[in-house]
Order: structure tokens, then C-alpha cells, then sequence
């Protein structure tokens, strides 16, 4: 039962990500996605007269109650069976993010960034508000997220979904590599 | 048949639920409203191979973007591989769903939103160190403020709903 609190290796957790995929279509046909919930959110609390928002959302109410699963997944994890030992990273990461005066991986986010306190500094809006921004905008005007078009699209041979998914990754090394080292000596 | 018939046949609802959606789930049957919870359950699923995983630490992103670790690659490329797997046997055995349903995949059409959205999600994702399904998991393993993050990722939504006329496509 050792296994219940190591970390699961790629191999353990991608495969059963993927079965997620059949699961879905075959309890009652629904296509894997997530960041659509956040559109049904909007369409059932602030649809504001916007023709994007102006749809009968309960129609997908099952998109809520499956991220409203992930959340309490996530709480009973770590209520339950949080990982034993402390995130093995790359040495070379480690070096960087000290620089930063990153030094707190007892976390599964870093706590010297993303805390209640950060919020109100410069660093802390950029790296909680924009960036959330950034992941709700983008994932919308893209038409999907790394579920929807990485995992669910490219499993179903959809090439603008392989489109949308280099794209994800082009920004994402952009920011890491170029950008976030600016944002992270604020 | 085909989602293009569907979407000229369907009242309008549809086709404006349909705009920019990877997905439209549209059962032919009605269930009560309890059914919901077979996803609430494989969303709890998720959400604890999200935290053991460590899919859902802003490091392991870090990492995916410096080309510093296998893992993410790892866990996204098997995940697609069993995915396709289940998509072609689905399809090639017509395999019903549990309510004897035809399953129905959706095409999905290219245009320039992929591209210019998919970059600023991108951009996005490597702040956060998430992308939307994470968020959820991370503010239920007790990192409440990343609920501010969930809040802007929804607003950034809705301001996407509010210039799409505008916005090139």
C-alpha cells in the first residue's frame, strides 16, 4: 500500500488521464474539456446580453460538477494521502528559482509567490490576476485548454487542435524562458 | 449525423452554445438532474491524479518549459496515446455508450483563434503554472488564494465573450 503516498510516475498518471477520455463519451457522451466551465460560469452568473454567453448552460451543468470533482479530488488528496516525500526537481531549476529567492517546495505552488499577502504587490497581481487572465482568455479565444484540444482534440485527429497545442507550448516557453525571469526579479 | 446538419437543423441555442467550443454535449436523452454526479465522480478521480502526480505543482511546469524534465511530457504524451487508443476502438466497434447512445465526435475547424489564443494561454499557463482543470484541484489542496486566479481566469472569459465580433478569427 506504499504506493497510496509516493508520487505516481508519468507512466501511472498519464495512461489513466487518457482513459478519462472513454469514461466520459461512454457514461454519457461528453467530450473531455474543462475550460469550458468557465464560460458556463459566466453564462449562468454575468451573461450581460453577450450573444457568447446568451445559451442554455444547465445543458452542460455536467462540465461543473466534474471540476467541482477535480477540487474536492484535490482536497481529499491531501486530507487523505498527500505525497510522502518533498518534489524531486530538476538541480538546475532549484539554482534558478533561488536566485528568485524561491526556496519553499513544501507546496504544490510556491508559497513565497502565490499567497494572500503577495496578492497586493506588483509581482504578486502579475503572477495571480494577469496571468489568470492570460489561461481564460486565451483558453477561450483558442476554443479549448490542454484537455480539450491537447489531450481530447489531438486523441480524435483533429490537426487545428495539434495547431492549438504547439501554439500553448511556443507561449509557454516564451514566457518561462524570456519573460517570467523579468517578472520574477520585481 | 453530422454536426454540420445538426447545427443548421438545431434551433439557435445550439448554435450559439457551439461557437468556439471544442465540445458540445448534447444528449438526446433526458436524465434527472443526480445523473451529474458519475462526473462529479470522475472529476474527483482527476483531481487525485492531479495532486500525486504532481501535474498540478507550478515546478513541474517550470521544468516542462525549460525542457528540464520528462514528466509532463510523459503524462500529457501517454494520455493522448490511451486517448486516440479508446477514440479509434470506440469508432471502429461502434461502441454504445452505457445508455445505449450513439457516441458522436465533433470536428473541430481551424481558425486564427488557435493560433493567437492558443499563444496567450500559453504565455498564461506558464505563470500560473496551470491550466483551467488544475486551478480546481489547486485551491482543494488548501492554496486558497489561487481562487483570485480562478476569478480572473473566468473574467478573462467573459471578456472574451464581450469583444469575440472584434476579435480577428
Amino acid at each position: 500500500m506504499n504506493w497510496i503516498y509516493q508520487p505516481w510516475p508519468w507512466y501511472v498518471a498519464g495512461p489513466l488521464i487518457g482513459l478519462i477520455i472513454p469514461t466520459l463519451l461512454l457514461l454519457g457522451n461528453k467530450s473531455f474539456g474543462i475550460s469550458s466551465s468557465l464560460r458556463h460560469v459566466c453564462a449562468a452568473c454575468i451573461p450581460a446580453n453577450i450573444k457568447f454567453f446568451k445559451y442554455d448552460w444547465k445543458k452542460e451543468i455536467w462540465n461543473l460538477f466534474f471540476v467541482l470533482g477535480i477540487g474536492v479530488g484535490g482536497f481529499l488528496t491531501m486530507q487523505l494521502m498527500p505525497n510522502s516525500r518533498a518534489i524531486n526537481l530538476n538541480p538546475k531549476l532549484i539554482d534558478e528559482l533561488s536566485t528568485y529567492g524561491i526556496t519553499d517546495y513544501s507546496n504544490l505552488v510556491p508559497m513565497q509567490l502565490f499567497s494572500w499577502e503577495n496578492l497586493f504587490t506588483l509581482k504578486g497581481m502579475i503572477m495571480l490576476v494577469v496571468g489568470g487572465f492570460l489561461v481564460g482568455f486565451g483558453t477561450r479565444y483558442a476554443g479549448g485548454c490542454t484537455s480539450g484540444h491537447a489531450i481530447m482534440g489531438i486523441s480524435n485527429l483533429q490537426w487545428p487542435s495539434l495547431v492549438a497545442t504547439c501554439c500553448f507550448m511556443v507561449g509557454g516557453f516564451l514566457m518561462a524562458n524570456v519573460i517570467l525571469p523579468i517578472i520574477l526579479t520585481l | 449525423m453530422s454536426i454540420i446538419k445538426k447545427i443548421n437543423e438545431e434551433p439557435k441555442e445550439y448554435q450559439e452554445r457551439a461557437l468556439d467550443a471544442v465540445c458540445i454535449n448534447e444528449s438526446h436523452l433526458t436524465h434527472p438532474w443526480w445523473h451529474n454526479f458519475k462526473y462529479l465522480a470522475v472529476g474527483l478521480a482527476f483531481g487525485i491524479i492531479f495532486v500525486k502526480a504532481e501535474i498540478i505543482s507550478w515546478f513541474r511546469i517550470q521544468e516542462m518549459f525549460r525542457l528540464q524534465s520528462f514528466h509532463m511530457y510523459g503524462v500529457i504524451g501517454s494520455a493522448i496515446a490511451i486517448g486516440a487508443l479508446s477514440v479509434f476502438i470506440i469508432k471502429k466497434f461502434n461502441i454504445k455508450t452505457i445508455h445505449g447512445e450513439e457516441v458522436e465526435f465533433h470536428k473541430k475547424e481551424f481558425n486564427k483563434g488557435q493560433v493567437i489564443g492558443g499563444l496567450l494561454f500559453g504565455l498564461g499557463w506558464a505563470i500560473t503554472g496551470a491550466c483551467p482543470g488544475p486551478l480546481f484541484a489547486q485551491i482543494g489542496t488548501g492554496a486558497t488564494v489561487i481562487s483570485i486566479t480562478l476569478l480572473s481566469a473566468i473574467l478573462g472569459t467573459w471578456v472574451y465573450g464581450y469583444f469575440r465580433e472584434k476579435l480577428p478569427h
